[in-house]
């Protein structure tokens, strides 16, 4: 669980997050959704500990992250698991290398133990014939699953995905969705996604908080979004035409 | 203020740099790595250079002494000295600068914008010691690429002089070994060392510290190249100062 109290962030008189509270529950997945512009990278950034906020405290199953230690924060990133937007895998290993980044830099396991668990996450994630290929040839949808399994092979607490579905095609991007979920609530972690696909809101948002100008202006589940009256959210969610049609028939189906 | 700043932050860079180390298995196949692109794939750049301007310093020099009574010997002298003091630890360290230092730039540049120094990062990685250090211990052999500078410099005057009819092969040997202060080798060597320190630092800064994107990359190749070169062209003077003032 990560409880976030009160976050603030400026960069010089720019003040991107304003007062930001809110708990991510474990086993969950968690979306932070907004315009660009309104703070959510920033605060993604904040609780990986890429940024230290200026006030408040973000809280990791009962550890502060202010009150940490150089090694103990650098122990808990190690808890953390992060998929990039644009996958960041290197360029220069092999996707069985990059998988086996983290083992061979923070486990003393034998060659065959590394081998076996990059072997189980990447049929975790459905690619069980890509161990000898490079980044560059292999698809979009390819490396987003190559980078859930090394953010996966540590076994993390906390997992974290900055628009893990942006440059797919739906139909893809609908199965790193549900990869994404069924991985939360099968190794019980901390999920936080970084989103502006509105299919993932509907999809797998059971906590979606939704920031605006760096505040956070609501929060709920998916459910809840459809309900909601507020407007800020509303026009932010259902700026299309589809989202409005199918809001629409949601609330005649309740009444 | 700009400057001193940057300043201020090459230092940090530095010193970050050789905190929390990376695992010695994985940094030594990284320091073989860089060892292989850094040195061994220069190699040929400097050799191929060494040789030709070995050669024109040597004609250049041919063609200034006209006067009968000063002795054919002098041409090597001067090519030995023009070689050793200067042409193999100073020019080509700008050539490296060059070469390697906008390799460096780029690649880590590169890094940054596709996020995969943030990757290392959220792993708990010290990202400028897994980058930046082993390219230090790589160019450290530095002074052997210079003392292969030095030969085939020397070796391409010789090559100028004799088959180009400027000095007798004799004379030109002659020239070579007179006066020779082995204190000159050492302090090329020492001035080597240094120069390759810049050259594997000033560039990381730029490619670690960039922002933007794919233009940015190439735009902080080619400011690290003239920064690289002002540091390596001030520190030359100061060290030469140093050493031999």
């Amino acid at each position: 669980m990560i409880e976030i109290e009160n976050i603030h962030k400026s960069f010089g008189d720019n003040h991107v997050l304003k007062g930001i509270s809110t708990v991510f529950e474990t086993g969950k997945t968690n979306l932070i959704i907004g315009q660009s512009g309104s703070g959510k990278t920033v605060f993604m950034k904040c609780l990986l500990g890429l940024f230290e906020p200026d006030e408040g405290q973000i809280c990791y199953n009962g550890q502060y992250y202010s009150k940490l230690s150089t090694k103990e924060r650098r122990n808990l990133r190690q808890e953390m698991g992060m998929v990039f937007q644009g996958s960041a895998l290197f360029d220069s290993m092999t996707v069985e290398g990059n998988v086996m980044f983290p083992l061979d830099m923070f486990t003393n396991q034998s060659q065959s133990e590394k081998q076996d668990r990059v072997d189980f996450v990447l049929k975790r994630v459905n690619l069980v014939d890509a161990h000898k290929r490079y980044p560059a040839e292999i698809s979009g949808g390819m490396q987003k699953r190559v980078a859930i399994a090394r953010a996966i092979v540590m076994n993390p607490k906390y997992l974290f995905c900055d628009e893990p579905n942006s440059g797919l095609d739906p139909k893809t991007a609908i199965l790193i969705d549900n990869l994404i979920q069924e991985i939360t609530q099968e190794y019980d972690i901390t999920t936080v996604i970084n989103t502006h696909d509105m299919n993932s809101v509907m999809e797998i948002g059971e906590k979606i908080i939704f920031l605006k100008n760096g505040i956070k202006e609501w929060e709920g589940t998916n459910n809840e979004i459809f309900k909601t009256d507020n407007k800020a959210v509303t026009d932010f969610v259902y700026s299309s035409e589809l989202f409005k049609k199918v809001r629409q028939m949601y609330m005649e189906e309740r009444n | 203020m700009k400057y001193l700043e940057a300043i201020g932050k090459y230092f940090i860079m530095i010193w970050e740099v050789f905190k929390k180390p990376t695992k010695w298995r994985i940094m030594k196949t990284l320091i073989l790595k860089e060892i292989d692109e850094l040195i061994y794939g220069a190699m040929g750049i400097i050799i191929f250079i060494s040789f030709f301007i070995g050669g024109v310093v040597t004609i250049q020099t041919a063609l200034n002494l006209t006067n009968p009574l000063l002795p054919k010997s002098l041409i090597g002298f001067a090519a030995r000295q023009s070689v050793i003091l200067e042409f193999a630890p100073t020019f080509t360290s700008i050539i490296m600068a060059g070469k390697v230092g906008s390799y460096i730039t780029s690649s880590i540049g590169t890094m940054r914008v596709t996020e995969q120094i943030d990757a290392l990062e959220v792993m708990g990685v010290n990202s400028l010691n897994y980058l930046v250090f082993p390219k230090i211990i790589a160019t450290m052999l530095y002074p052997f690429a210079v003392a292969i500078s030095m030969f085939v410099g020397i070796l391409g005057g010789w090559v100028a002089a004799v088959f180009g009819g400027f000095a007798p092969s004799g004379d030109f040997i002659q020239g070579l070994q007179m006066d020779f202060d082995p204190y000159h080798v050492t302090y090329a060597f020492i001035k080597s060392v240094v120069f390759a320190f810049v050259i594997a630092t000033v560039p990381s800064y730029h490619g670690f510290y960039m922002t933007g994107g794919a233009l940015e990359v190439g735009k902080a190749s080619t400011t690290s190249f003239v920064w690289t070169s002002v540091v390596i062209i001030i520190l030359n003077y100061v060290l030469t100062q140093l050493l031999l003032g």
